[in-house]
């Protein structure tokens, strides 16, 4: 994985333990990440204490709406006002739509992610890609799978997060849906983009 | 008596310190499960690394049994706390595209930003085609908003669609899970043998 693969300084050619080489000479080695059991066990606190404050979950892509809800009115108030997807996110029109409990939490998100990997040593600029492909191949994979994924999550009202996981854990039937929708278009679409990825 | 918030213990302006200090803790357990890695992620799709599964029914599974407990306790009130909403087809076809939109991707709208945040450049991308796909969206709302506001169901929950109690409900997933944890365990510890025996040492 490309996590404990950085700056290698020197590997023996040929050597039958290649792999624990390459790992001794490796400078800035990042940790490794912690069980998924343990982080979902984590995260699921996490959305639990959100219920008991807040009386609502997690969430994502409503803080992506709302940002570009904030951009639309700030270029064209009418045309925002006159459709129907902006003046959701506009409400009542007496805060800017940054002012949004989803916007906070993704800034937190920013932030908690940023410490995380911080003290873990995994900080690093750099594109996570397939060995097959380019680095700019990847980016504009990368920018693709948001847009579309984009189109869905606002069709759906939705993402993993607000639906998956919120939906998920208050059991909401369109969430469930969502859940296996997404995995089945996922899995139907994961043949076409191997050479993406392996 | 939670939700806290709902019976106003707090106002607004705590609400939005309580929304950045969640979403600290929330971007913190992303990046530690690995969330913030596109590689790993799409490990899911091509059955080597199945976290992704493991991360989110983990998380489900702890926060609906919470929520079943505390308002078993008595300790809240499950009427006040909000089930997002269901819009079947919508929310199936919406589904379907943002899953294809996953695999191309690699990150989901929650995990790139901390993909983004710890300096992965498709993360960065990521965001900025979500931010572009959502303005596609809100620009052609007008003229799919008959079909995005259709089948609207209201806070329908599985409960009410089985006609089962909670309790049996909240049994069934829990096996579910089990049963997918142990799939998953499965399907890795197969990813991880060679395909071809190894060569002889030289």
């Amino acid at each position: 994985m490309s996590d404990a693969a950085p700056a290698v300084v020197g590997r023996t050619a040929g050597s039958t333990t290649a792999h624990a080489t390459t790992r001794a000479v490796t400078r800035h080695e990042a940790a490794p990440y912690a069980s998924p059991y343990l982080a979902g066990v984590g995260i699921g606190l996490v959305l639990l204490l959100s219920f008991v404050l807040m009386g609502r979950g997690l969430g994502a892509s409503g803080a992506f709406s709302s940002v570009v809800t904030a951009a639309v009115n700030g270029a064209a108030p009418t045309h925002a006002a006159n459709n129907g997807f902006y003046a959701r996110y506009l409400g009542d029109g007496a805060g800017s739509p940054l002012q949004d409990w989803l916007v906070f939490e993704i800034i937190g998100v920013v932030i908690g992610g940023l410490l995380s990997a911080a003290l873990a040593g995994r900080i690093r600029w750099t594109t996570e890609r397939g060995p097959a492909i380019t680095n700019n191949h990847r980016l504009v994979n990368a920018f693709i799978g948001g847009a579309v994924m984009g189109i869905g999550a606002r069709l759906a009202r939705g993402c993993t997060s607000g639906l998956g996981l919120t939906g998920g854990a208050t059991l909401s039937v369109g969430s469930w849906l969502f859940v296996i929708a997404a995995f089945a278009g996922a899995y139907a679409a994961a043949p076409f983009l191997r050479k993406a990825w392996r | 008596m939670a939700p806290f918030y709902e019976f106003g213990r707090f106002g607004d302006s705590a609400s939005l310190v309580v929304a950045v200090l969640l979403g600290i803790a929330f971007g913190w357990f992303l990046e530690r499960g690995g969330m913030g890695n596109a590689r790993k992620l799409a490990g899911q799709f091509y059955f080597t690394d199945l976290s992704v599964l493991k991360l989110m029914f983990s998380a489900i599974l702890t926060a609906m049994l919470g929520l079943f407990w505390l308002s078993w306790a008595g300790l809240l009130d499950l009427s006040r706390v909000y089930v997002p909403e269901t819009f079947v087809a919508p929310q199936l076809v919406g589904g379907l595209i943002f899953g294809v939109g996953f695999a191309t991707g690699g990150l989901c709208p929650g995990t790139s930003c901390v993909a983004a945040a710890t300096g992965r450049r498709d993360g960065i991308a990521l965001v900025l085609g979500m931010l572009a796909g959502v303005f596609v969206f809100g620009e052609a709302f007008p003229f799919i908003e008959t079909f995005a506001e259709s089948t609207a169901r209201g806070a329908w929950t599985l409960p009410d669609a089985f006609g089962l109690s909670h309790g049996t409900v909240i049994g069934m997933i829990v096996a579910a899970a089990l049963g997918a944890f142990a799939g998953a365990e499965w399907l890795e510890r197969r990813a991880e043998r060679p395909a071809a025996p190894p060569e002889p040492a030289r």
